[in-house]
């Protein structure tokens, strides 16, 4: 296989990682490593940069839409980021230090955590109806989303713990080049009780960010590769774009379903490499 | 509860993010498009390397670098060039978060965002310890 080949089949990968990981709300990121390291062979700190790389590009390109929609809470964003961006941070210096193998066994646990948290689905819990935090208070945290009968009040609490978790997001995402929107999505839904769509729309807010800080030490140390990164880039891009598009016309449980299952069987081998030493 | 003038100011300063946004990413996925045109037009038919990790060549790594690659017209510099626009994207996002809670007087905001962006300029200059 020549590199325009291997360019070929990686961009056709990435476009259909992208569109899947749109529809399906999981992100494109968590299976481009996989397919890098296990299908194509690349060396897994690679197959990381260009994934990061993409993660910023699909993060950047559906905010605009989110933005317009009026969900996504820009105090409570950039304050989480702070977390984030440490921990990205962090994580990137982590795996410049930890080998290879190591790294492999932790990204098969989440993504095995990712497949479970899918199948298990979002749970709707009650809105906030406690006494406003006075940290949230403070932070001015508090706000409102367009809901179906006028503006819909929420309340913020739990902060420091979520900024906990917050880090422990960026952790994940400099370590292994994901997004970890679904962490991020936890410790704002579960944690601190903000409201499902305001903390999707805020997490995609903050992943791009995230994902800059790590990508700046993966670029600086040569781990971004510029013939990898392209086809990565451009098909998750257009995948997901793509995959936008195809989202308000389609419900698609069974897609979900699909794509959980070959995330599970993307973790356990990528568990069984790394333990025998063959990644 | 924030007066209207507040939440009107943010809302606008949302929209000019969101384009702020949309506008790096098509500028970058076209620079990175046309980097890889010329790279696959020279490198083609090579093999690709991948298996063995050795990092990128010191020219790949800093904006020095990637400058003077893209003005010898070289295939993967014009890429990274596209992928550092990328990364620079979401900076951009942080930088203008400054100056616009900055506007609206809101001291504390502004340093969190001013926190954010020092941490996000120490990732790009390598993390060095």
């Amino acid at each position: 296989m020549n590199i325009l080949e291997f360019t070929g089949v990686i961009a056709i990968g990435s476009f259909v990682a992208g569109f899947l990981g749109s529809i399906t709300g999981l992100g494109g990121g968590v299976v481009i490593v996989p397919l890098l390291a296990l299908a194509l062979g690349v060396d897994i700190r690679y197959a990381i940069g260009a994934s990061l790389v993409s993660v910023i590009a699909t993060s950047s390109g559906a905010a605009a839409a989110y933005v317009k929609e009026g969900f996504s809470n820009v105090r409570i964003g950039i304050f989480l980021e702070i977390a984030t961006s440490a921990g990205a941070l962090g994580g990137a210096f982590l795996a410049t230090r930890l080998p290879v193998s190591v790294i492999g066994v932790i990204f098969g646990v989440v993504l095995l955590y990712s497949a479970y948290h899918a199948m298990s689905g979002k749970s709707e819990h009650a809105a906030s109806t406690q006494a406003p935090d006075p940290l949230a208070v403070r932070l001015q945290m508090d706000a409102s989303y367009p809901g179906d009968h006028g503006p819909v009040a929420y309340h913020v609490e739990h902060v420091p713990s979520g900024f906990g978790l917050m880090a422990i997001a960026g952790i994940l995402s400099g370590l292994l080049g994901i997004g970890s929107g679904a962490v991020k999505v936890i410790a704002m839904d579960q944690i601190m009780g903000i409201p499902f769509k305001v903390s999707t729309a805020t997490s995609n807010f903050m992943i791009g960010v995230t994902a800059a800080a790590s990508a700046g030490v993966y670029l600086s140390r040569g781990y971004i590769d510029p013939g990898l990164a392209m086809p990565v880039m451009l098909g998750v891009l257009i995948g997901s774009t793509v995959g936008a598009r195809f989202l308000t016309t389609a419900r698609t449980p069974l897609l979900r379903k699909i794509f959980t299952g070959v995330i599970s069987i993307l973790a356990l081998e990528m568990i069984y490499n790394s333990l025998s030493g063959k990644l | 509860m924030e007066p209207e003038s507040g939440s009107l100011a943010t809302e606008k300063m949302d929209i000019i993010i969101g384009n702020l946004l949309r506008a790096g990413v098509v500028l970058s996925g076209a620079i990175v498009f046309i980097g890889g045109i010329v790279y696959l037009c020279r490198h083609g038919f090579e093999m690709p390397a991948y298996h063995v990790f050795h990092g990128e060549p010191s020219d790949l790594r800093d904006i020095s670098g990637i400058l003077h690659d893209v003005l010898a017209f070289r295939g993967r510099g014009i890429i990274q060039l596209g992928l550092l626009l990328l990364i620079a994207t979401p900076v951009a996002r942080v930088a203008y978060l400054i100056y616009a809670f900055a506007r609206q007087k809101d001291r504390l905001y502004a340093g969190v965002a001013l926190i954010v962006l020092l941490l996000l300029a120490y990732g790009l200059s390598g993390a060095r310890v």
